[in-house]
């Protein structure tokens, strides 16, 4: 009996140092000799792995820092300043201060419901509807509506708004630019959040003319230009029938808001106005809508 | 008018569903099920709506509050586990509260923790079953025996299987395979009839719900191995024809090896699997330490499905 | 019977046009003609605002190598260049014709006499193909003058002309074959006079007994046309899986026909072959077939390239009955749904098919269970399955080296998916992306 369990124990115990010394001799072979700072930048990033730096992941990110030795063209916008800076002192580098950003929807969900043409059917994903038909007002640069921003998504920052256009929650939003990149319209942009969180932009994509966009959508923008004209920083510029607000020069003054004929040009972040604005123009019906801003997500009965 | 729908190609569809798939299952089980109620009487009955009730209310119950995703029973799979289970337990009065135990583990581990159909690694019926196998030896091995049609009593005598009786009594207690093909031997309530369970094969190869390779794999290398046995000493092994008859194989090779969830896609890896699963059922009964060994061979060879859905891919056409 | 070697399957014929005689549709009041109207790149036009044009005159050039001529399908003046929106909603360039009368080209040939003598050479065929812009009239649209070009290096050991007609409700082609079967052959023996070949073969699925009798009797006339009856199966018209069937060899992955010593054309080409080279008329019509369930009546139509879907429609039947669920341009199984109906037909249309509210909504997607008929179903021998798995997760290097780029998008998978998953989708999807890929890496 006594024999039988030292036998055990003696071959479990050989078993035993044999593994270890195969263990120890791989572990000493194939090791992978790294700088420690990697580890150290790697713990202060957030961690997210969302890809918005350009690079595989925050791991990637990290070594690229500590490679690079100083944060030259590197950037994490979900981190942000704060992680910035961290990794700054870590490096033993300045940092650039950059200005906070958040992801834009830039199409009208108002009119989408109303000018439905066709519905689609298939495969939920945009970049596959891209490849199928125009969208189901027939906008052909407009929002598909099928989320491949949302799915993109780390933060959950992005969800699919009532009228089938994604709705940002500027809170969650970290600017990597996933949504962004997902989109195969490049309808969502980022730009500046803005003073006190206030932001002026053209809500629109469309490049047709403007008698063509306006038969899809009542919101487009038609290139006008009054916009541009109205402006007092020159942050307008209007090319290809599409105005664009320049958002480092744009002041959020609002006289593009008011003087747009198609409502195309969205203000977010400022207090609702608390009797009705400003008569509206003729050519823009049933824009009850717009005023709304998007950050308060107000449900809105059409 | 309507709004035009668009999608992609194509814009028509076979009509087949997973739901019809199940539903044709289920009806293929019914001749099994018919001659069980007949040998067994009505136990048989009770405990295949018992263990169909269970496993149908367990994956309500998970998906409404645990999962929180809408309910599939509909679907008829909880129905296929429900029927599968039943069959592969002995139909006495003692299994109608084991087998809601079983219905548990099938639906709860065997099926739902892996995320619900389509992504269960093994066959859940056969999960519950192996589970019950080991945790109630004395229940899960007490076989009712064949009382003739319809006897409504619920004292039922109780004997071995024909396996059993192998394994305990030896060769010459064996009943004729006739016998087994027909099914008036003991042994689980849907193993025992040969005929009954080919009934519904077939109609699940017209259905094309199955194809022929894994049953023909699986009864072939059983047939084929234990053959080989056999020549080699008939003392002490079964002729190959009783072991095909006899015990799970017919019920494992047409209904649960088949089980398209958990068997390879190519039709070479469907081969392969049958081949295995075969050789391990006759491995098992003869040389290990339970007198069947169907279920084991098909839970062994569905950890191998992934493998085989990875080397044995289809023809390519431009090569 | 002959047949491809793998896969396929057969979705409901649906052939109830069949028996409807080609008719003439009037010309309308204006005409939109795409300049690109063919695989590659657009035509260049080459009319102005104000400028008479008559029926088959050049008015989009081809100025590039993998482009078609386009010619005018009416007589009239020209109101606009400028883009139009195609039947998916894209802008496209294009030419607005004002119709006047229906005067034509004084070179075009509108006898009723069938010419059967060609002098021609096959340098001069090809070229007249270029000048008259004849494209494949199978779906893809490949302009027919590069087809029949034959890469320094490579012969051309067959000539395959594809009247399977595989698709789902089309019958045009059975229409051409029972109406102008002898045109067609005149057509394929030019083709193979241009090619060189011993031999053309003609494909016909076995559910047109008639056409086949039709096409046997005519071809007896002919030197060197051999009909082949082909069993009823889909995707049999698909270019690879014809030649398979008919000549047994196969295109391997990534390779075109023409490296297995083919060429494959469509019976509709091989008729427009024939006009354009005895009659000198250029590819200014289509035949399409109006089909659908919900319609009141059955059409096959010889019709102006330049007509918009709602002057087909409300010729044929007055209008879309109120169950319309979908319109295809082409059948069910690879057509293309339909979004803007203002949008005028281009070469290589075959059909406005009507399918009804109740057939044209998908079912919901289940789980998949892992049965293998999509990869049962696969004339290729791909895995669709996978290719679903592993575009969702963006594993696009794994997607290409499983082969996705071999998919023909015949929409097997889908059709016999009891999970209705949107297989064929997927795999365009991962398609494109394994595409991107590839050029980003360049």
């Amino acid at each position: 009996m006594t024999h039988d369990i030292l036998i055990a124990v003696l071959i479990l115990g050989a078993l035993g140092v044999l593994f270890a010394v195969v263990l120890y001799i791989v572990a000493q072979k194939f090791k992978v000799i790294e700088d420690p700072l990697i580890d150290e930048v790697a713990e202060v990033l957030p961690g997210a792995n969302c890809g918005g730096c350009g690079k595989a992941g925050c791991r990637a990110f990290a070594e690229a820092c500590v490679a690079q030795g100083n944060m030259e063209g590197l950037r994490c916008a979900p981190g942000g300043d704060a992680v910035m800076a961290k990794i700054g002192q870590l490096l033993g580098c300045t940092v650039e201060q950059g200005e906070p950003q958040v992801a834009v929807v830039r199409c009208h969900p108002a009119n989408c419901g109303e000018k439905r043409r066709s519905n689609y059917d298939g495969l939920k994903s945009c970049a596959f509807a891209n490849t199928v038909y125009t969208g189901e007002n027939g906008c052909p640069f407009g929002c598909l509506g099928c989320g491949d921003c949302v799915a993109a998504c780390q933060f959950d920052a992005i969800h699919m708004g009532p009228d089938g256009v994604p709705v940002v929650d500027a809170d969650k939003c970290t600017a990597c630019g996933a949504c962004a990149k997902a989109c195969p319209r490049r309808v969502i942009e980022l730009r500046n959040k803005g003073k006190k969180e206030r932001r002026v932009y053209v809500s629109c994509v469309n490049k047709e003319k403007g008698a063509v966009a306006m038969k899809t959508c009542a919101n487009a923008c038609i290139g006008c230009g009054k916009c541009a004209k109205v402006c007092p920083m020159e942050a307008i510029t209007v090319a290809d029938n599409l105005s664009y607000i320049d958002y480092k020069k744009c002041i959020a003054c609002r006289k593009c808001v008011t003087e747009c004929p198609t409502k195309a040009i969205k203000d977010v972040g400022f207090p609702a106005p608390a009797v009705k604005p400003a008569p509206k123009p003729v050519e823009a019906p049933a824009a009850e809508n717009v005023e709304i801003p998007v950050a308060e997500k107000v449900e809105v009965k059409n | 008018m309507n709004l035009l729908n668009i999608s992609g190609s194509p814009h028509v569809h076979s009509d087949e569903s997973t739901k019809k798939i199940m539903w044709r299952v289920n009806l293929a089980l019914v001749p099994a099920l018919l001659v069980a109620i007949a040998y067994f009487g009505l136990n048989a009955l009770l405990v295949s709506i018992v263990s169909v009730a269970a496993c149908v209310l367990f994956q309500w119950l998970i998906e409404k509050f645990i999962l929180k995703v809408p309910s599939t029973v509909c679907d008829g799979s909880a129905i296929v586990t429900g029927l599968l289970l039943a069959f592969n337990v002995p139909a006495t009065v003692d299994m109608l509260w084991i087998v809601v135990i079983g219905a548990l583990v099938a639906i709860g581990i065997g099926k739902m923790s892996f995320g619900g159909l389509g992504k269960n690694p093994f066959n859940p019926a056969l999960v519950g079953r192996v589970f019950l196998l080991i945790s109630f030896p004395v229940q899960m091995t007490t076989w009712p025996q064949v009382g003739g049609l319809f006897p409504m009593s619920l004292d039922v005598t109780t004997g071995a299987t024909p396996l059993g009786i192998l394994k305990e009594e030896g060769m010459a207690a064996m009943p004729q395979a006739w016998d087994l093909f027909l099914g008036h031997v003991g042994g689980s309530m849907g193993e025992v009839s040969a005929l009954a369970i080919l009934i519904g094969a077939i109609y699940l190869l017209c259905r094309k719900i199955i194809s022929w390779h894994i049953p023909v794999a699986f009864i072939g290398t059983a047939f084929v191995f234990s053959g080989i046995l056999w020549l080699i000493n008939p003392e002490q092994f079964l002729d190959p024809l009783s072991s095909i008859l006899a015990g799970g194989i017919m019920l494992g090779a047409c209904f649960m090896a088949t089980d398209m969830v958990t068997s390879p896609m190519a039709k070479s890896g469907q081969l392969i699997f049958g081949f295995g699963c075969g050789l391990l059922t006759i491995v098992i009964r003869n040389w290990g330490a339970y007198p069947e060994g169907v279920s084991f061979a098909i839970l062994i060879m569905n950890c191998v499905t992934p493998l085989l859905n990875r080397w044995c891919k289809p023809r390519r056409f431009a090569c | 019977m002959k047949t491809f070697r793998m896969g396929g399957v057969h979705p409901e014929e649906n052939k109830i046009s069949n028996d409807a005689a080609i008719e003439v549709m009037p010309v309308g009041k204006q005409m939109v003609v795409l300049m690109n109207q063919h695989l590659g790149a657009p035509a260049t036009p080459i009319v102005q605002k104000g400028d008479k044009v008559k029926v088959g005159q050049l008015i989009g050039e081809a100025q590039t190598f993998m482009c078609a001529n386009v010619h005018s399908p009416v007589s009239g003046t020209v109101l606009k260049v400028e883009p139009c929106k195609d039947a998916f909603g894209l802008a496209k360039p294009a030419v607005y014709i004002n119709v006047e009368g229906d005067e034509w080209m004084e070179t075009i040939d509108r006898t009723p006499d069938i010419k059967r003598e060609c002098t021609l050479e096959p340098k001069e065929i090809v070229a007249k193909l270029k000048e008259m812009g004849i494209v494949g009239l199978g779906g893809a649209t490949f302009p027919a003058h590069i087809k029949y070009s034959i890469p320094e290096g490579k012969t051309a050991e067959y000539l395959i002309i594809n009247a399977a007609e595989c698709e789902p409700y089309l019958t045009s082609d059975y229409r051409v074959m029972m109406e102008h079967a002898e045109e067609v052959c005149i057509g394929v023996s030019i083709l193979r006079k241009a090619l060189g070949v011993p031999n053309a073969y003609i494909g016909i699925e076995s559910n047109k007994p008639l056409a086949i009798k039709k096409m046997q009797e005519t071809a007896k006339e002919f030197e060197g046309i051999i009909i082949e009856p082909l069993k009823v199966k889909y995707p049999q018209g698909a270019e690879k899986q014809l030649i398979n069937a008919v000549t047994g060899r196969r295109v391997g992955s990534g390779k075109l026909p023409i490296d297995s010593g083919c060429v494959v054309s469509n019976l509709g080409t091989a008729f427009a072959v024939y006009e354009a080279i005895q009659k000198n008329k250029p590819l200014i019509e289509n035949i399409l077939t109006v089909t659908g369930k919900e319609l009141p009546s059955q059409h096959n139509y010889i019709v102006r390239i330049g007509t918009t879907y709602n002057e087909i429609i409300a010729h044929s039947i007055g209008q879309l009955p109120e169950t319309t669920g979908k319109v295809i341009s082409g059948g069910t199984m690879m057509g293309k749904a339909v979004v803007n109906l203002d949008a005028p037909t281009v070469k290589g249309n075959s059909s406005v098919l009507v399918i009804g509210e109740k057939e044209a909504h998908r079912n919901p997607e289940t789980a998949c269970i892992r049965c293998g008929k999509c990869a049962n179903a696969c004339p290729m021998g791909l895995e669709p399955y996978l290719f679903s798995l592993l575009v969702k997760n963006n594993r696009v290097e794994e997607a290409k080296e499983h082969n996705i780029l071999d998919c023909i998008e015949c929409g097997c998978c889908f059709f016999s998916c009891p999970a209705n998953k949107p297989l064929t989708d997927e795999i365009r999807l991962g398609k494109n992306k394994v595409r991107a890929m590839m050029a980003a890496k360049k």
